[in-house]
């Protein structure tokens, strides 16, 4: 039967210690994949740009790969797959440094590069090419009118997508419970099974995730509010 | 790899079905498609709840998309694996409880689409129905949905391929879908993980990519036609932005 709410029970002791453990892996994790994510999305806005058409293909097929299958598929490919082709040293050095989180982080920050490569190509793509022509009359270089003119404003239109895919982002961490991460939800599920307070263990984790969920939108809020460009 | 689907492409398929429960691309499909349409109405209703003039009404409904928003399923999963046992009274098997929660889950992110193509119509189009005499359910029912649905479907399409590939997570609770399935057969051979699950994300990505494109079909289709019938113009921008929001990747 339901009893009345007590999360008490669940939050000392050692308890406490693995919630708090799960919120750090998950920053953590957050954090790491947001990493690839961004330096791996900004290569491939690069690489999309190049003159050469197959280029523009292989990022098209890319990022349709990540937005076509499930992130769940693509961390077990990650996890299950990718150290079976791996040399043994590369599989043993995974064992003992933390696999398990290095190949969830890689997983959910290759993903998300692909949502993040068409954030940042959106945010170049709203900006006229009056801009850019009207910055090389101004005597400005390819570098100069990117640098100065074009990609202040893109960035202006890229960050509050960019926030969103971090809110997106921080949500898919969850996942990594299903390999083995010692994320929130592994240490809900653990206490939960500990200490038989399932609602209480679930409930911690719940408002520990709506607490930075909403965070994030309140940030993205913000900051959509304070870049935007008033028409005049 | 082509050896692997020559000899599990049934468990694949169907599961274990006839030995087992039904599982497999066909489970996959069939929890997609129920937690769609089951979550239809709901989603409706909350779009009209979130565009209401009454606060109590807007309040609720503002809350509860900002809650889904701000969880991931996952947590959805495990609390509707928990409660509706104790709701219903008995217990319930991973289909159905993955199906409870897709329904909450799209009901929130699909009404946020909705919301979108609402009011991506022309204010005018109100005005009109105001005019001629019709109240709000005759003007919501026969003018005002009939057109933002039909604005809609690319996004629909694109909200049936999250769903998808949401069933995914039916693997931690062993609901029996593909996911599960490509599970079994990776438990099985031991030593060709990378195949299993290659093969199993070139079957969403087939999947996926098709009804994806047709999405994209629809889509200038759909403006196509606006266009030729020089209509007011309607704000797709808007409907577009719903569409990214329909985030799970």
């Amino acid at each position: 039967m339901i009893h009345l709410f007590d999360a008490g029970g669940v939050l000392e002791g050692r308890y406490l210690d693995w919630f708090a453990v799960g919120i750090g892996t998950t920053l953590a994790l957050t954090a790491a994949a947001w990493c690839i994510a961004l330096t791996v999305g900004i290569l491939l806005t690069l690489i999309r740009m190049l003159p050469a058409r197959p280029c523009a293909w292989l990022v098209g097929a890319y990022v349709e790969y990540h937005r076509n299958v499930p992130l769940l598929v693509q961390i077990f490919l990650w996890y299950f797959g990718v150290p079976s082709l791996l040399p043994r040293p590369a599989r043993q050095w995974l064992n003992t440094h933390d696999g398990q989180f290095l190949l969830a982080a890689t997983a959910l920050g290759l993903a998300a590069a692909a949502y993040v490569a068409e954030d940042i190509r959106s945010g170049i793509r709203s900006i006229p090419k009056g801009q850019y022509q009207a910055a090389l009359s101004l005597g400005f270089g390819y570098l100069g009118a990117m640098r100065n003119v074009v990609l202040p404003q893109a960035l202006r239109h890229a960050i509050p997508p960019l926030i969103n895919q971090t809110l997106l982002l921080f949500k898919n961490t969850s996942l990594a419970m299903a390999i083995g991460v010692g994320e929130l939800t592994y240490r809900a599920r653990a206490v939960e099974s500990e200490t038989f307070q399932t609602f209480d263990a679930f409930a911690v984790a719940t408002v520990i995730y709506l607490a930075v969920s909403l965070g994030i939108m309140l940030l993205g809020a913000a900051c959509a509010r304070r870049l935007q460009v008033r028409a005049r | 790899m082509l050896e692997i689907l020559r000899d599990n492409w049934l468990l694949f398929l169907i599961g274990q079905y006839p030995y087992g429960p039904i599982g497999g691309l066909v489970m996959t499909l069939f929890m997609a498609i129920a937690s769609l349409a089951l979550c239809f109405p709901f989603a409706v209703g909350l779009a009209l709840a979130r565009l209401s003039p009454y606060r109590w009404l807007r309040l609720p409904a503002t809350a509860l998309v900002y809650v889904v928003r701000g969880l991931p399923l996952i947590m959805f999963i495990f609390w509707a694996y928990f409660l509706s046992p104790l709701v219903v009274g008995r217990p319930i098997g991973g289909v159905e409880t993955l199906i409870i929660t897709l329904v909450v889950y799209e009901a929130a992110y699909l009404s946020e689409v909705i919301r979108a193509g609402i009011e991506g119509l022309p204010k005018g189009q109100v005005q009109a129905a105001t005019a001629l005499g019709l109240g709000y359910w005759p003007t919501t029912l026969s003018i005002v949905l009939p057109q933002a649905l039909h604005n809609m479907l690319p996004s629909m399409v694109s909200q049936f391929v999250s769903t998808i590939k949401e069933t995914s997570l039916g693997y931690v609770i062993s609901a029996h879908e593909v996911t599960f399935a490509a599970a079994q057969v990776n438990n099985l051979l031991l030593t060709q993980p990378f195949e299993v699950y290659g093969l199993l994300a070139l079957t969403y990505f087939t999947l996926c990519f098709t009804l994806t494109s047709c999405a994209r079909i629809l889509e200038w289709r759909l403006t196509r036609a606006r266009r030729q019938a020089g209509a007011t113009r309607i704000n797709v921008a808007n409907i577009g932005v719903a569409v990214r929001r329909s985030e799970f990747s």
